[in-house]
């Protein structure tokens, strides 16, 4: 078969993006002078363009390897991360966008802290932010490191070493401009490599969906497949749930949901855009654009297990995080494989280089500048910082990606997921709505999020047992959301009801002013 | 509702209460579609018709109706003027 290393196609449509990619950076670097410039691309983005960077953002490996991956392994339940990953869209946009845009400036941060104490609310937001990111690039790194390894035959930490060196290219000059244009691009492609793979798909079914789920459904009646999981399926469940504990699905299924409106890297997006009018817009369309393609993941992922076969995807990577590219393959032999894989790579650098953007604007921007320089820094000197924080970040990207080396991609993003609905959401969303919050609520929410999610995941059945090899886990669910995101809003009302803090109160009427008022802080 | 060119201060959300009952459906939906993945798995593997299982179709009408859900906030938002 065609997928095997060595393959001419693949390196000649990466280097390609790679050219194109350095080229918009060194565009960029020109037009990068300001730190509203390199955190927010100058507030100069259209809703259109920030709607595609919102999608490409959220468009990971983790949605396109993994979950292509996921339904060809077990079928439905891999659908269960499709429909997660995509409604926690509508509460961004309702709830979310338009305030974030009009209250703060370039993190999520800058709103809790608008009109609460500084301090505390930044260190705790920092954590937050630091801790989602570290989750969420760990899963991206090693995916890229496995994709190329297979595609090009490169050692794996050589493999990470090049997205860490490409990334960073392309944050340390280009900032958030470049960024965007990388992640726009790369939104495109992806969007049009996986129609085009729906369409030949379909094409050898007769145009017809149900036929593809109906052959799986059969395949996986008939044919028993060791190695991968509890023997054969039968229809019912290739087709429906597999039988897991009814906790974890309600865990993992809020937390997804929740998680979007935590999410560092997305909610700094809304600051590339003009005004609140334009965040709104940008959220719509993202959820339009970010629909489409988790429909199209139903089909890639049947597909993949029809045409491809579980056992062929299996011996090439046992977690199928492969099953996309190989699919692509057997469609339209090494031509569109090398597209594929060169469009799932981009997916991950234009991510990382979000992720790491997102965390550095987290020490720079929350920590030096507001916390330890008190809002008092000159304009050269907040860049300087947010560059030396880029390349703390994109070091410490490499190293983990090397450190955890075997970890499960999409488990990796579901628990970034549990902790952004954990430890960012409801302080965010509480700022924004109510009145009574105090200074010691949002912190003490923000700590007791960002610590119970990962102590839980620790002593969960995935860390406890499969890592440190505990018999039993002391913590039975495999997310945590379903007590930890209770559990920080619990403590931010209690917490903000046993104190009072009147100037969090009256400023709460100018947060509430601006957000009717709709335009954007000054920038 | 407030005039929405120029909504007095009065700490109500910037849409009245439609992001909050838009949120409200679109957590009903699909923690119905979830609490359906829990406790009832032998439903969804159910067969519609050949191919088609009640999973698959409702999981992809929670899709369909979270996109339907920001259409029709945004073209309320639209009407009132709240976004150009």
């Amino acid at each position: 078969m065609i997928w095997v290393v060595s393959g001419r196609p693949p390196s000649r449509f990466f280097f390609v993006f790679i050219a194109l990619s350095l080229g918009i950076t060194y565009w960029a670097a020109g037009r990068t002078r300001s730190a509203g410039d390199f955190y927010a691309a100058g507030h100069s983005v259209s809703g259109w363009q920030n709607g595609f960077a919102l999608a490409g953002d959220f468009m990971s490996a983790a949605s396109f390897l993994g979950i292509a991956g996921l339904v060809a392994k077990s079928g439905f339940d891999g659908l269960l991360y499709s429909t997660g990953f995509l409604v926690g869209w509508p509460l961004v946009l309702f709830l979310i966008a338009g305030s974030l845009r009009a209250v703060g400036k370039y993190t999520f941060a800058d709103v809790v802290a608008y009109r609460l104490r500084q301090k505390p609310v930044r260190i705790a937001a920092a954590v937050g932010t630091i801790a989602v990111v570290l989750f969420y690039l760990i899963a991206q790194m090693v995916g890229a490191g496995k994709l190329i390894q297979l595609l090009f035959g490169l050692p794996y930490e050589w493999a990470i070493g090049i997205v860490g060196l490409v990334m960073m290219i392309y944050v340390l000059f280009g900032g958030m401009i470049a960024t965007t244009w990388v992640q726009i691009i790369k939104a495109g492609l992806l969007l049009g490599g996986a129609t085009l793979m729906v369409v030949l798909v379909l094409s050898k079914f007769g145009f017809n969906p149900l036929a593809l789920f109906a052959k799986a459904a059969e395949l996986n009646n008939h044919v028993a497949i060791p190695g991968i999981g509890p023997a054969a399926k039968s229809a019912v469940n290739v087709l429906g749930p597999t039988d897991h504990k009814p906790l974890d699905d309600l865990s993992l299924g809020l937390s997804l949901m929740i998680g979007t409106a935590g999410l560092p890297h997305i909610l700094m997006r809304f600051y590339t855009v003009p005004d609140a009018a334009q965040a709104r817009q940008s959220a719509f369309y993202a959820t339009g654009l970010i629909a489409f393609f988790y429909l199209l993941t139903f089909i890639l992922g049947f597909g993949a297990m029809v045409l491809v076969g579980q056992k062929n995807i299996a011996a090439v990577d046992p977690a199928f995080n492969m099953a996309a590219p190989m699919l692509a393959g057997v469609i339209g032999g090494e031509p569109m494989l090398g597209f594929i894989a060169a469009v799932a790579f981009a997916t991950i650098l234009a991510v990382v280089a979000g992720l790491t953007l997102s965390g550095a604007s987290a020490l720079s921007h929350d920590l030096w500048v507001n916390v330890f320089n008190e809002g008092d820094v000159p304009e050269a000197e907040q860049l300087l910082v947010a560059r030396y924080a880029t390349l703390a970040f994109g070091a410490l990207a490499v190293l983990l990606g090397i450190v955890f080396k075997t970890t499960n991609v999409a488990y990796m993003v579901g628990l970034a997921f549990a902790v952004a609905a954990s430890a960012n959401f409801p302080a965010l969303f509480l700022s924004i709505f109510w009145r009574r919050l105090t200074t010691a609520g949002a912190v003490a929410s923000m700590w007791t999020g960002v610590v119970s999610a990962v102590g839980l995941i620790v002593i969960s059945p995935a860390v406890w047992v499969d890592v440190f090899k505990y018999k039993d886990a002391i913590f039975p669910l495999k997310s945590p959301g379903l007590v930890t995101i209770p559990l920080s809003f619990v403590v931010a009302v209690v917490v903000s009801l046993l104190g009072h803090e009147p100037s969090a109160e009256t400023k709460y009427e100018e947060v509430r002013a601006r957000v009717a008022d709709g335009a954007a802080v000054e920038s | 509702m407030d005039s929405p060119r120029n909504p007095p201060p009065t700490g109500r959300p910037p849409q009245g209460v439609l992001p909050f009952v838009l949120s409200g459906t679109m957590l009903v939906i699909y923690l119905g579609f979830i609490l359906l993945v829990a406790y009832d798995k032998p439903l969804l593997g159910q067969t519609v018709v050949p191919g088609l299982s009640w999973g698959i179709l409702l999981g992809a009408l929670v899709i369909v109706s979270a996109w339907l859900l920001t259409f029709v906030y945004v073209s309320v938002s639209n009407r009132r003027g709240g976004m150009k």
